[in-house]
């Protein structure tokens, strides 16, 4: 399993993202995105959906990407990175290429819970041997701060605001993993970006399979969630330790749960500091909104340990 | 050797023979047939091509764009709706100057749904920065399938190409056709030579970057630059093509009695077929009419066709799609291309065809009839109750 060193050796060994890109200072993404390829010891190669990510490294006629890289639109990075690997076996076959290449994506929630999920469910369908990494900051933060199906229910965002008559966005976020999970491909798992050797281990089991791997990365914005700059980690550690945002595995439909906080906080230590969820803490309805919430995180979570403790033959 | 087979199979057996490394591809009518037969033949192991049988055709031409930049030869086929969804990516395929064939079995556009032909596919088509083809015949178009190759693959045109063929009328009907030798085909098509392709891991390329308006117009300027090469590498690959076929394949377009022609039809697709007919009546009976049927219709060959109408009196411009609006697109294209010429014909527009309906030889035939009195510049509509 990759530790610290591991992955610091092979940044030194070979720059796969490199600096320069314009991500903003305190991003989570650059950090997901380092990890993601130093966990990955075969050459990749790699495709974005439209994104932050996506302009942030890749300014004609600049670039990030000291690896072989596209970006075609926004809702079909699933169905690019299929082409490549369909033309990566085709090749092989023909003997044409002798080298072993693995396929990753990453994608932020918008390209892949939204606009993106047709082609995403098609490429897992078929059955593509590639990792697809969704960069999930809980809302269209490139375009500014627009609700997506990642976005949690009673977050303001730019086109579910708090107003006097609605609190914020009405419904609940999507719980892609579970869909992705019910696809029946051999790799699923939830990390984030305060524990990133989890991460790195992550990346490595997922790459022990051939065919679809999906691995969802909570990406901090502070500038979308109104939180300090330097809150990335500290957020995304606040998210898993309220089990906002477990982080778990599902290995060929075997569940398991990777850090069981041992006091879980209450989901307010991690909505107080997000300048989206401040009008729920001003109003009787907020609150009641907050109790919600916690009831929604509390059922999820139970209902993740007993898949758990159902999948692993207990 | 002459065998008899629908167009879809034709077209089928030109990407047979082919055999390209990737072809991604969803069932759309009238297409589905070049999806299964091609299906059968991976199926069968007789060619060893990845099918990517994706859940859209957005998704068909977006595997399509990263096989192509993955340094595979590509190849796919749609109609009608399938184009009008994969529109988005296809404009993605020129931009990123990938030498993508499609084959586009034209049916209209939806609303209302009707899964017959007419153009309204192929004009949405029309400024995405492909190629474009038309085949009056399933001969025509297995033979293009096989010349789009070469011109969409040369190193100074890198562009996706469209082989347009009419839906139901060439797609299904049983005509006859005659294949060229498989090793013939292959040795003509040649070796795929990519250009960066993302597989080269040693040398990282970076696809589909965005360009801010420091430099996204001049990039744009470039891609204008590599249709302009067409022209040239079209006439080159009909040539050789031509010379191994024994076809008689020659220029952009085909002229049908227009040497002495005082009345001319312009048409692209099938109908040219029914139009011929007409004009051989018609010259039985010593009326002058010709006919210019468009091959390639993206780039349009605007100097060649003005050389050829230019003696003209009268032509009739039949377009299979309506430009709501305006007048058909391909009347705008050959009217526009004689704009700042002292001698030129009088033009009118006819609208025909749409949905499937019947084009016959009576419906030329009034064309050629009304043509004298017709105003100029006037836009009519051929078989249609009004």
């Amino acid at each position: 399993m990759p530790n610290v060193k591991v992955l610091a050796k092979r940044q030194e060994a070979q720059v796969r993202f490199t600096a320069g890109h314009s991500l903003c200072a305190g991003c989570a993404e650059s950090m997901i995105v380092r990890t993601v390829l130093n966990s990955i010891e075969a050459p990749v190669v790699v495709a974005s959906p439209t994104g932050c990510l996506e302009v942030s490294t890749s300014r004609y006629p600049t670039s990030a990407w000291n690896v072989p890289w596209i970006h075609s639109a926004f809702e079909n990075a699933a169905a690019t990175i299929a082409g490549v690997e369909a033309a990566y076996r085709a090749l092989v076959r023909k003997g044409k290429i002798k080298k072993k290449i693995r396929f990753v994506v990453f994608g932020g929630d918008g390209g892949t819970y939204d606009i993106g999920l047709q082609a995403l469910s098609g490429a897992l369908e078929r059955g593509h041997d590639f990792l697809y990494v969704v960069l999930n900051n809980e809302a269209y933060m490139n375009t500014g701060v627009q609700r997506s199906s990642a976005t949690p229910r009673g977050a303001s965002a730019t086109t579910s605001p708090a107003g006097k008559a609605i609190p914020g966005k009405p419904q609940d976020r999507k719980n892609l993993t579970e869909i992705v999970a019910a696809h029946g491909v051999p790799y699923v798992a939830q990390a984030s970006v305060s524990n990133l050797i989890d991460l790195a281990n992550k990346v490595e089991r997922a790459m022990s399979y051939q065919g679809p791997k999906l691995i969802n990365v909570l990406s901090t914005c502070f500038l979308g969630w109104r939180t300090r700059r330097d809150s990335a980690v500290t957020m995304a550690k606040l998210a898993v330790d309220t089990c906002y945002w477990p982080l778990y595995e599902v290995v060929e439909g075997v569940y398991k749960v990777n850090y069981k906080p041992k006091e879980k906080l209450p989901i307010e230590e991690w909505l107080k500091p997000q300048g989206r969820f401040r009008h729920l803490f001003k109003s009787e309805e907020g609150k009641k909104l907050i109790a919600e919430l916690q009831a929604a995180v509390d059922r999820h979570w139970e209902e993740l340990l007993r898949k758990e403790r159902c999948t692993q033959g207990e | 050797m002459k065998k008899t087979m629908t167009g879809h199979k034709a077209v089928a057996e030109a990407m047979r023979q082919i055999e390209p490394d990737v072809v991604a591809v969803y069932p759309i009518t009238p297409q589905s047939e070049i999806a299964e037969y091609y299906a059968q033949y991976v199926a069968d192991g007789i060619v060893h091509t990845e099918l990517v049988p994706v859940e859209s055709e957005h998704s068909a031409m977006s595997a399509c764009v990263g096989a192509a930049a993955a340094g595979a030869r590509v190849m796919t086929a749609t109609a009608s709706q399938g184009l009008a969804l994969l529109i988005e990516v296809l404009y993605i395929a020129a931009g990123l100057r990938l030498p993508i064939v499609m084959a586009l079995v034209n049916r209209a556009l939806s609303a209302p749904i009707n899964i017959h032909c007419d153009h309204a596919d192929a004009y949405l088509a029309r400024d995405a920065g492909a190629i474009q083809i038309f085949a009056e015949s399933a001969q025509e178009a297995y033979d293009y399938m096989i010349m789009a190759q070469r011109i969409a693959e040369n190193e100074r045109v890198r562009l996706p190409l469209i082989v347009n063929l009419d839906g139901f009328t060439l797609s299904h009907s049983v005509q006859v056709v005659e294949p060229l030798p498989d090793e013939e085909v292959k040795q003509f098509v040649g070796e795929f030579k990519p250009v960066y392709p993302l597989l080269d891991v040693e040398n990282p390329a970076t696809w589909g970057p965005f360009a801010m308006p420091d430099y996204y117009f001049e990039l744009k300027r470039a891609q204008q630059a590599g249709m302009e090469t067409v022209p040239e590498v079209f006439l080159k690959v009909q040539e050789e093509y031509a010379k191994l076929s024994g076809r008689p394949y020659k220029g952009f377009f085909e002229g049908y009695k227009l040497e002495d022609a005082e009345r001319a039809i312009v048409i692209m697709g099938s109908t040219a077929g029914t139009a011929k007919v007409v004009v051989d009546e018609l010259r039985k009976k010593g009326e002058k009419v010709g006919l210019l049927k468009v091959w390639l219709w993206r780039p349009f060959p605007k100097e060649e066709i003005v050389k050829a109408l230019s003696h003209v009196a009268k032509v009739a411009v039949l377009d299979r799609a309506l430009s709501f609006g305006n007048m058909g697109a391909l009347y705008l294209d050959v009217t526009s291309a004689f704009v700042h010429r002292e001698e030129r014909p009088t033009f009118v527009n006819y609208i025909y065809g749409l949905g499937g309906r019947d084009t016959t030889t009576e419906h030329i035939e009034q064309v050629f009839a009304e043509l004298d009195a017709a105003r100029p510049g006037e836009l009519r509509y051929l078989g249609l109750r009004e």
